[in-house]
């Protein structure tokens, strides 16, 4: 499980993240909701040690961040920021082997190629195993670094907009993947998304924040409804049932 | 085909220059000619080391193909620390007399520089690059005009001392520090085993890196103290050799076309060595002593940046 306890975040005189408390269940699906600037990125970059936290603790499985060797952390937690330009020319299965770093510290057992070809099979990317990254589209590129995430194998994995610039079959197809990795797998998956759709079809649980601050958490259910989206985004949203997910109608 | 061969094919072409270089035209005199050879040799083959692989792992922690480590005015330092010495004490002083001392002085400084540098600019404005880029030019002037300043005040034969230290080159190797540079390059390549599996890692950026459970902080900062100790060896040694780096290291890139750092690193240090030799018999025996090592490195290096940042442009 991973416990955050009244962590904050100041750039300058700013806060963007404030006295944050929140406890993330193990083998769910937990998305980060809420608008632009509210410090959903931040908070996922804090909990997997990319930026400093301020104040407060974070624990994983027990283990302040802070105090655990990065190395060991890099086995329980991985994350994947939404932007991932790399100025390396690589293939996606050299891609996908640097996720097994942690564990082989650049030399590859067999043991690591197994985990790499089962997350390129995971992701559907045998056919473009030997392409460079460069040469694919969008979704693919976003696959193969989902892929590598994959093959690093940890039971926490923090994904920031994943499906940002992709589009519809392509962010439905991930999102599918990520619920196939927490029903199969028994992952523990935190996603920041934009589209409260998303959110509201394949999340388990839901973390508004708004001006760095969390407002609401609970499960889907209880935070998709028009209060909560109104106090959180500002906007009347209608929410209708359709083949009984609550779908949100925000586009009028 | 493969690194392999290619590696093959780069270490036979260099080891036919230096077989050249050492025994062309030897003569009756081989006695007298052998051993200086010799000593040009080796200061090459550590300069293309210290060169190659200084600049590999710069670009590598700055992910930048176009920087070299002369970018934090590194070699611009090595200068002012020669010219600040004779400044102070004279040039009769153990300082400028002992190499040994003179070199150690010159690497805390360097060493100790770095740190600050890290310290006050690589953490706080890592992602900013152009940043770095500035500050470091503008050190690099600064250090170079106050040499110049200081050069101004001292006294003539003074200068003809510094001057000689300034212009190091291949036909003018510091021989007493050669003995002390293969020691430093020894314990350099040691230290960096430690760290060597990380640079492929760090490649990736910052972001990645961490996430994939490498020190981030940490290894930067070991390796850009590993930086200045290679720039101030092979400075030195042979002098300032702008444009090399960026040279062998973009065509050992192209040549290669890999991100693989073991097989870079490899790949780097052989076209420097393939450089620095070929332009040394280039110098010898078509010029006649006429130009410098330097000047040659310099010209072809610099008519290849231009064909860099007008390919880096259009985004390869």
């Amino acid at each position: 499980m991973v416990e955050v306890k009244n962590v904050s975040k100041k750039y300058g005189d700013k806060l963007v993240v404030e006295d944050v408390t929140l406890k993330i269940p193990k083998q769910k699906i937990t998305a980060f909701i809420g608008p632009n600037g509210a410090g959903k990125s931040t908070l996922l970059s804090m909990i997997s040690r990319l930026i400093k936290k301020d104040e407060g603790e974070i624990y994983i499985d027990g283990q302040e961040i802070g105090k655990c060797k990065s190395n060991d952390l890099a086995k329980k937690i991985s994350i994947l920021k939404q932007s991932n330009h790399l100025n390396l020319r690589l293939t996606v299965r050299e891609l996908v082997s640097f996720g097994r770093f942690p564990y082989s510290q650049g030399r590859l057992t067999k043991e690591d190629e197994r985990h790499v070809d089962e997350a390129i099979r995971y992701m559907g990317l045998e056919e473009i195993e030997h392409q460079f990254l460069d040469q694919l589209s969008g979704g693919q590129k976003q696959r193969a670094f989902i892929a590598m995430v994959i093959a690093q194998d940890t039971d926490y994995i923090l994904l920031d907009e994943p499906l940002n610039n992709l589009d519809m079959k392509h962010s439905v197809q991930i999102m599918k993947m990520l619920r196939k990795l927490v029903d199969e797998l028994g992952k523990t998956i935190v996603i920041v998304l934009h589209d409260i759709n998303f959110a509201s079809v394949y999340a388990d649980y839901i973390v508004a924040m708004k001006n760095g601050k969390m407002v609401h958490v609970g499960q889907t259910e209880q935070v998709i409804n028009h209060s909560t989206l109104k106090h959180v985004y500002d906007m009347d949203i209608n929410i209708q049932n359709i083949n009984n997910c609550k779908i949100c109608v925000y586009f009028s | 085909m493969g690194y392999r061969a290619k590696l093959s094919i780069l270490s036979a072409f260099a080891v036919l220059l230096i077989g050249i270089f050492l025994f062309m035209g030897l003569g009756s005199n081989w006695d007298y000619a052998l051993p200086r050879r010799t000593v040009k040799i080796l200061a090459i083959i550590i300069t293309s080391i210290a060169i190659g692989f200084s600049t590999l792992v710069f670009q590598t922690i700055t992910n930048n193909r176009i920087l070299t480590p002369n970018i934090l005015g590194l070699d611009s330092l090595y200068l002012l620390i020669q010219t600040f010495l004779v400044f102070l004490f004279g040039s009769t002083h153990v300082t400028m007399l002992n190499k040994n001392v003179n070199f150690a002085i010159s690497l805390c400084f360097m060493m100790l520089f770095a740190l600050i540098f890290y310290q006050l600019l690589f953490k706080r404005a890592g992602k900013d690059i152009y940043l770095l880029l500035l500050i470091g030019l503008i050190l690099g002037t600064f250090f170079g005009s106050l040499t110049s300043f200081m050069q101004v005040l001292i006294d003539p034969n003074e200068f003809l001392i510094v001057q000689d230290r300034m212009f190091a080159s291949i036909n003018n190797v510091n021989t007493d520090l050669l003995y002390l540079s293969i020691v430093g390059i020894f314990l350099v390549g040691l230290y960096t085993l430690k760290y060597a599996k990380y640079l492929d890692v760090l490649a990736l950026g910052r972001e990645h890196a961490v996430n994939l459970g490498v020190d981030f902080d940490l290894v930067v900062k070991r390796l850009l103290i590993i930086v200045a100790v290679l720039v101030s060896i092979s400075t030195a040694l042979t002098g300032p050799m702008t444009f090399l780096g960026l040279l062998v290291i973009n065509v050992a890139r192209e040549f290669f076309k890999t991100y693989k750092h073991s097989i870079l690193t490899a790949g780097t240090i052989l076209f420097a060595l393939i450089a620095l030799v070929g332009g040394q018999l280039l110098i010898e025996k078509v010029f006649t002593f006429s130009t410098t090592l330097s000047v040659v490195i310099n010209f072809i290096g610099g008519i290849y940046f231009i064909y860099l940042l007008l390919k880096e442009n259009r985004s390869w």
